[in-house]
């Protein structure tokens, strides 16, 4: 799931379930478990950091996280993921060309070296 | 089972590395490689030395929160430098007068411990720069809670980046932090002016003048350091403090100078490290009416709640409270809090303060405030208050509409119920 605009996690995303419930971005009602989220930054309160990792303990989130901006907020739930819970949500920073190159609906793979790779354009294209 | 890591492009010193290593223990490693890995995020390529911390991760947000603090606990952690813990999510002493929920209670205080088993002090406020924990100019310090991040950075001249939960422990047990943001002097100088326009003093020396300019700062500078030239008189620390936490709410500002006010800028060019001055943006009174008027959302002409202390209130500001409700009483029905340190509030039940207080049907409320712990009472509709941070966070976290008073309005709205504000000092 692509979107351009910011996603504060903290009151962005509810981590019971990885539902976005932010009433003004346009993902709302979607869910990012398991999904690729591909959006420009996290943005907003440092507690993001802690809904982020809060839905890695559930199981709600991402597969993997998808940035086109360095965010110490998306990074610091991911790692906090891995050193405490010993679970992976890979956060990659692409340039904003090649991040505006993910569409909504696009399946895409993230390689273990970091690598990220188109595997079928969604419908929207 | 973590993923492996290199920091190569990190500077480590022998200590930084043995304690990568877990030869000062677990807890103590955990935290450096977390540490060790957000460096690069900020853009460090080194770590500091600091010399106190305040921790915020103390408010209860859930349970993920709960396990990191009691692991860390559990695998010996303890700070390496002086430790102050931010609000609580209860008061310790008085949750059941207070309604608050056992088993809520019961989280709140099982993640208090864990962070005082690591030897951080049970000061509970987020005002800690009014204690005898507050740091001196120049300092290095890992601290959190925006509002004393703002007030340390910039009235007192410490130098803190906002270090949010889960961090700031991390930065306590290993004494350092990356070597970034406002640690460094480059990324203390004002990027932004600000320029009083026919202010006149009398607003100047209001309390009431401070939160909506502290406000509008946040409002009109995202991502940066805002300077506020031609102030005419010299603000109190209590005004200074709500300045700063309006600020920092409004907006995501850590730092800011005032022009002969605050030291790093005894002048503008000071002020500005001696680089090219920016055109100033005129503050004008009607400016300051209109972002007035964003703190306050309630139409109705009714008040259920009256609350003070956001920051924790001083010792000073509870004695004017003392002295405002002494002999008078809040109308039937009406929530009155004052939210304070349990240092304070000790002090004002010896200088029978506190009864005068009680006396006018006022919960004073200690470790805590209503914006992390759910005080106010279902239904409650509509919170008047002096403070800007209360204000602010009304409709999104407490789940009342504002209305934003000065502190003799707020006192006299819990006695009638009705919200009388005067606006000629803003004229």
């Amino acid at each position: 799931m692509a979107t351009d605009v910011p996603l504060s996690f903290w009151g962005g995303v509810d981590p019971k379930d990885g539902r976005i419930i932010d009433k003004r971005h346009p993902l709302l009602g979607q869910t990012m478990a398991g999904r690729i989220l591909v959006l420009p930054s996290g943005r907003g309160s440092c507690s993001a950091s802690g809904v982020l990792f809060e839905s890695i303990a559930n199981g709600t989130a991402p597969g993997g996280i998808i940035v086109c901006e360095v965010d110490p907020i998306i990074g610091l739930g991911a790692i906090l993921g891995d050193e405490l819970l010993g679970r992976v949500v890979p956060v990659i920073r692409l340039e904003v060309e090649e991040w505006k190159l993910i569409g909504n609906g696009d399946v895409i793979e993230i390689e273990s070296s970091g690598m990220v790779r188109l595997v079928e354009s969604g419908p929207n294209r | 089972m973590n993923s492996t890591v290199e920091f190569s492009n990190l500077h480590l010193n022998d200590g930084e590395r043995s304690m990568l290593q877990g030869e000062l223990g677990p807890a103590t490693a955990l935290a450096m490689r977390i540490l060790a890995r957000m460096a690069p995020l900020y853009g460090a390529d080194r770590f500091i030395d600091v010399t106190r911390a305040h921790i915020d991760g103390i408010v209860y947000e859930g349970n993920a929160g709960l396990a990191f603090a009691e692991r860390l606990a559990d695998l010996g952690g303890q700070v390496r430098v002086p430790t102050s813990l931010n609000v609580m999510s209860m008061d310790r002493t008085n949750w059941r007068q207070l309604g608050q929920d056992p088993s809520f209670a019961t989280n709140a205080r099982r993640l208090g411990s864990a962070y005082v088993r690591m030897g951080a002090v049970p000061t509970f406020t987020c005002a800690p720069y009014q204690t005898e924990w507050a740091p001196s100019f120049g300092e290095q310090i890992a601290w959190s809670e925006s509002n004393a991040v703002a007030y340390a950075n910039s009235v007192i001249g410490a130098r803190s980046n906002r270090y949010g939960d889960y961090l700031d422990i991390s930065c306590a047990l290993i004494g350092r932090v990356p070597a970034s943001g406002l640690h460094l002097t480059e990324n203390r100088r004002g990027t932004h002016l600000f320029r009083l326009d026919r202010i006149p003093q009398r607003l100047q020396e209001r309390d009431e003048f401070y939160p909506v300019l502290g406000y509008l700062l946040g409002q009109s500078v995202t991502n940066g350091v805002p300077v506020v030239d031609g102030l005419s008189v010299m603000p109190a620390s209590d005004q200074l403090k709500s300045l700063a936490a309006a600020a920092a709410s409004s907006g995501a500002i850590a730092l800011f100078h005032l022009v002969g006010v605050t030291p790093e800028a005894p002048t503008l060019r000071e002020a500005f490290q001696g680089a090219p001055v920016p055109e100033a943006e005129l503050i004008t009174l009607e400016r300051l009416r209109k972002i007035r008027g964003m703190l306050t959302t309630a139409t109705a002409d009714q008040v259920d709640v009256v609350a003070f202390g956001s920051p924790h209130a001083s010792l000073q500001e509870c004695l004017q409270l003392a002295e405002l409700m002494d002999g008078r009483t809040a109308r039937v029905g009406m929530q009155v809090f004052v939210t304070t340190s349990r240092g304070v509030k000790e002090i004002l039940s010896r200088n029978g303060a506190l009864a005068k207080i009680e006396a006018f049907g006022t919960s004073v409320v200690a470790d805590t405030c209503i914006a992390v712990a759910p005080l106010v009472r279902p239904g409650a509709r509509v919170l008047m208050t002096n403070s800007g941070k209360y204000a602010h966070y009304g409709p999104g976290i407490i789940g009342v509409e504002s209305i934003y008073g000065s502190t003799e309005e707020c006192v006299q709205a819990a006695i009638t119920g009705r919200p009388d504000v005067d606006d000629s000092v803003w004229h």
